[in-house]
């Protein structure tokens, strides 16, 4: 790919289809998309109340993705996990919306691997809590991919840029087969 | 005949989820282990026998492919079908283990469906 930056709506639509498959198959939640849009990363970065899961992708391509939701919903999120209800956040609730960040932003991941070659992927990392913020070096702005879902708010955000200084890579030959 | 399992992933989650789709593909559970990493999973075969390993790849201290790569080098293990359930849904990842003798590959997010499917023919 000649440029540094992947569109907007190659971003959206992998991030969509990846989101609507773990909830349709391991959340069984019905899950109604919002309009997305650009968000100018702040300086100072606004403070955020909630959970959120970050990813990391690393490679010739490098970004993040983020899962926001509220405590409330990530306890619903978790419960329709593990099929055990949740009324507040613990160890269990944590991981499961870690895990809910990993199948998503992996699931968006390998569909630009099809056009970008092989990323890897970080061990997901949670913040939770009130009036927290987030910086992440070299980002300018965010791609969010909002959802509803039983009256609450999930939100994804997407960065994705080409590597400084990184050379391409060389597909392997067996990589044009159809497994 | 119930099966001894090992499921490998550092998440907590995914193991318990694991552990329900098991059940409900009507694999004969015998003993279930767990281990977070490649390093607990070959701490945990040196006391327990296992006719099954279920593996993570993405995992801190040792990787699945790592771990993949020891227990087929290792002729006390070589013979225990290893099936990858993962996130990395890449060819070249999927490739990878299979070139290194992973039995099957289960792309996360997974149905139970699927986990029974993969596994016929192997257990």
């Amino acid at each position: 790919m000649s440029q540094s930056k992947l569109e907007s709506a190659q971003i959206e639509a992998a991030v969509r289809q990846a989101t609507h498959e773990v909830f349709s198959t391991m959340l069984n939640l019905p899950l109604e998309d919002q309009p997305a849009y650009e968000e100018i990363a702040a300086d100072p970065p606004g403070s955020h109340d909630g959970v959120e899961a970050l990813v990391g992708i690393g490679g010739y391509w490098t970004g993040t993705g983020r899962i926001w939701c509220n405590s409330k919903f990530a306890c619903t999120l978790a419960g329709a996990l593990l099929m055990t209800p949740y009324e507040a956040l613990n160890e269990e609730v944590l991981d499961a919306i870690s895990e809910v960040a990993n199948m998503i932003i992996g699931g968006a991941k390998a569909t630009f691997e099809d056009q970008l070659g092989t990323l890897a992927l970080s061990i997901p990392t949670v913040v939770f809590g009130r009036n927290y913020r987030t910086r992440s070096a070299g980002v300018t702005s965010w791609m969010v991919i909002p959802f509803h879902c039983q009256g609450e708010d999930l939100q994804v955000r997407f960065f994705l840029m080409q590597t400084k200084g990184q050379a391409a890579p060389t597909p392997r030959p067996e990589m044009v087969h159809t497994l | 005949m119930s099966l001894d399992v090992l499921i490998v992933d550092d998440s907590a989650a995914i193991r318990k989820i694991l552990q329900r789709v098991l059940v409900q593909a009507e694999v004969p559970l015998g003993k279930v282990h767990e281990a977070a990493d490649g390093v607990e999973a070959l701490e945990k075969l040196k006391t327990e026998k296992v006719g099954l390993i279920l593996s993570d790849i993405n995992m801190p201290n040792m990787d699945g492919i790592e771990l993949l790569s020891k227990l087929k080098a290792d002729d006390a293990y070589k013979a225990v079908p290893i099936v990858m359930v993962t996130t990395e849904g890449s060819q070249a990842r999927v490739l990878q283990a299979l070139e290194l003798g992973a039995a099957g590959y289960v792309k996360k997010p997974f149905t139970a469906e699927q986990i029974k499917e993969k596994l016929t023919g192997i257990i």
